[in-house]
């Protein structure tokens, strides 16, 4: 074996296997510290929970070369301004609503889940839902029975009514607002959210 | 114990016809494996029938509406699939680690406490999944009923349980690998084995942070289905080689260390591709686009070192239908895992395909390519034993017109399906995202289109053509070498003894 060319060598392939991926290891390792300490809530590209109390716009950043959530003036969620942990609490209740009622096999969340539904990532700027008055109430009416007030665009496919109590509703609206507050590198590109602050 | 009785059936069957061949009873392992491969196939069609009734559901939305909802078939129908290919990789790995360690199987009582713990928990799993689907806004649904992350739903007493078991098969593994030899392709395994049980972890926990759920929730989906299953079943396929063509060892092994290096030096960070648009920061459309675009390099590497040695003896295999599904292996993880994938990878495209049918396509054939072929090519392997090493290569009775039909038509199914997925994936990133700007409106636009429907129709027909294939194959499972008198073909490598352990490349543990 002594005469085998470096590139036919076992031993040379189980060393490089055992470098590479111990390498490349390290450096996620890295890149995972810091993308969790930018991800967390409240900083610049996760917004805190309290979010859900001012107006979420999403508009094109010329630096950047992208569309990224504004965040606006004050426009409380329900009419209601909460504190940091009662937005935490509600946002909270409408993430494990999203799971429990198996949202994500129908629909995606920031792009990710099952193809059959709309994609929810900017559900609450969407201008399906008329203007910003509307809004809340349609969701609201939406979720509540969403049998009745299907919103199919000519097609048949209607969200099925999951049970979902009031108080679930509201935290699924509230989780729909803060999501629609992440900075997700432009996506999905081209939105336009519906007529905001009455414009 | 329905899978023993068969195989006692089949040990008798074998008997009968095959007294005077190289009939040896099965081992401890190997009668373990054929467990594993019983469950998986009954979960294979579990999600072929829910893949065809969320299909339908895409054609005829008032179909079971209100019933068996897309959201509920649809978790069955991945969920099945993530199990029956553990299933089948257990079973691959149960089946040959006596023969690569060259002892009986350690902790065997308690290997078979351990399946029929975890069939009984994967059981009751899905009937919840059925009957209760979905639950309240509380922890305790997240924990008795689903969890309501695609992939891994499993709710949270499951999740432990599942680490148990990965715990007593990883310790039947590893312990009887140290009581016997060591060999590159089971050391390997071995390391694989604890980062893809470790990986599991990343995803048992609950955050209200829906970017972190999605940042941790990929560690588990991305570096299995990219790395560490990849690497499993390169482990597979080095031992499959050396069964079916007599392979030299040392060039598999090799093969293994070169594709386990190139795996994990592009999938690792490869795993950035998954976080362009999950609230991550910017540099992951550099580092994930760049790693992940040479993702496909293993998968080439693999394809070639399948066909070479395949080519180099001349295709005279003691299994044949196994080393067709090897083939099958080689070139499906190559197009499905690599073309598919690389052709939405660059964030550039993937902003208008992330979350369209491109990704189904993908999906589909990624899954079915890389791991469906490979797990079935062991299923034959195994067979071809229990009916006590009978002839499997060329001239079965009826041509072998069974396994080569049912080959053609899943591949062939597989393909349709993923070709007129991504005819519906084009058209949804052209019409919902780059013209509508995907709102709620332009993806219904998008969904009614007529290339898209179309496209849903077809995948609606090549999944009955692939269905036709599933009866097919699972006939020719219960039949195959039933009545076969010659023994097993010999195979043996042009340059020297096949699938011996060189010296150098072993040590023995101290017993």
């Amino acid at each position: 074996m002594s005469e085998q060319a470096w590139w036919s060598n076992q031993d040379f392939w189980r060393k490089c296997a055992i470098f590479v991926t111990a390498f490349m290891f390290v450096v996620l390792i890295l890149l995972t510290f810091h993308s969790l300490a930018a991800i967390s809530s409240g900083t610049d590209r996760v917004p805190a929970y309290s979010v859900i109390n001012h107006r979420i716009d999403y508009r094109f950043d010329e630096a950047r070369n992208m569309k990224v959530p504004v965040i606006g003036e004050e426009a409380p969620l329900f009419g209601k301004v909460l504190s940091e942990d009662e937005a935490r609490e509600l946002v909270d209740l409408g993430k494990l609503t999203v799971q429990a009622k198996n949202c994500m096999n129908c629909h995606t969340l920031l792009g990710n889940g099952a193809y059959y539904a709309p994609d929810l990532t900017k559900a609450w700027l969407d201008p399906g839902w008329g203007n910003e008055q509307a809004r809340e109430l349609l969701m609201t009416m939406f979720l509540k029975d969403p049998k009745t007030n299907a919103r199919t665009y000519g097609t048949n496919r209607r969200m099925p009514d999951l049970d979902i109590t009031d108080e679930e509703v509201r935290g699924i609206i509230a989780f729909l607002k803060w999501m629609s507050a992440v900075d997700t590198n432009g996506f999905p590109q081209g939105f336009e959210p519906l007529p905001q602050g009455g414009s | 114990m329905p899978a023993e009785a068969a195989m006692d059936v089949g040990a008798a069957v074998a008997e009968d016809t095959a007294v005077a061949l190289n009939t040896r009873s099965l081992t401890a392992g190997q009668r373990l494996a054929l467990k594993y491969f019983t469950v998986a196939m009954v979960l294979f069609v579990a999600q072929m029938l829910f893949g065809l009734l969320a299909g339908i559901q895409f054609l005829y939305p008032e179909f079971l509406y209100g019933v068996l909802d897309f959201n509920v078939n649809r978790m069955v129908h991945i969920n099945a699939m993530i199990v029956w290919m553990l299933y089948g990789f257990i079973g691959s790995v149960y089946w040959l680690v006596e023969d690569e360690a060259g002892v009986e199987l350690v902790g065997a009582k308690l290997a078979n406490i351990n399946f029929w713990v975890l069939t009984s928990a994967v059981a009751v799993v899905v009937v919840v999944y059925l009957v209760v689907q979905v639950g309240p806004g509380k922890q305790s649904t997240i924990w008795l009923i689903n969890e309501g992350r695609e992939y891994i739903e499993a709710p949270r007493w499951a999740d432990i349980g599942i680490v148990v078991c990965m715990g007593v098969f990883f310790y039947t593994i590893a312990g009887t690998f140290m009581k016997g030899r060591w060999s590159g392709i089971s050391g390997t395994l071995v390391l694989d084995l604890i980062a893809l049980a470790g990986l599991y972890l990343a995803g048992m926990f609950y955050t209200t942070n829906l970017s972190v759920d999605q940042y941790w929730w990929w560690w588990v989906v991305h570096l299995w289905v990219e790395a560490t299953w990849e690497v499993l079943v390169g482990c597979i396929m080095a031992w499959g080689l050396m069964k079916t063509l007599g392979a030299r060892r040392e060039i598999v092994t090799t093969w293994l260390y070169i594709e386990v290096a190139l795996m994990f030096g592009a999938g690792i960070l490869g795993l950035g591709h998954h976080y362009f648009w999950i609230g991550t920061p910017e540099y992951w459309l550099g580092i994930g686009g760049f790693f992940s675009a040479l993702e496909p390099i293993p998968l080439v590497a693999m394809v070639v070192h399948a066909v070479y040695d395949a080519g180099r003896h001349g295709f005279q295999s003691s299994n044949h239908p196994a080393l067709a599904w090897l083939i099958a292996h080689a070139f499906g993880n190559f197009l499905g895992a690599g073309v598919w994938g690389f052709i939405h990878t660059l964030p550039q495209i993937n902003l208008y395909t992330h979350g369209t049918q491109w990704t189904a396509s993908h999906g589909h054939l990624a899954f079915f390519g890389a791991y469906a072929t490979i797990v079935i090519a062991l299923i034959y392997i195994a067979l071809q034993r229990w009916r006590g090493d009978v002839w499997m290569s060329a001239d079965l009775p009826d041509r072998g017109w069974k396994w080569k039909w049912s080959l053609i038509l899943l591949n062939v199914g597989m393909m349709g399906m993923t070709i007129a997925l991504l005819i519906a994936g084009y058209e949804q990133s052209f019409i919902e995202r780059a013209i509508g700007g995907s709102t709620w409106a332009a993806f219904f636009e998008g969904q009614t289109q007529p290339w898209f429907v179309q496209g849903m129709q077809w995948r609606m027909i090549f999944g009955v053509v692939m269905t036709a294939g599933l009866v097919l194959l699972l006939w020719d499972l219960l039949t195959i070498g039933r009545g076969e008198t010659r023994p097993a073909k010999e195979v043996h490598d042009p340059a020297g003894p096949s699938g011996a352990i060189e010296s150098g490349a072993l040590s023995r543990a101290p017993v």
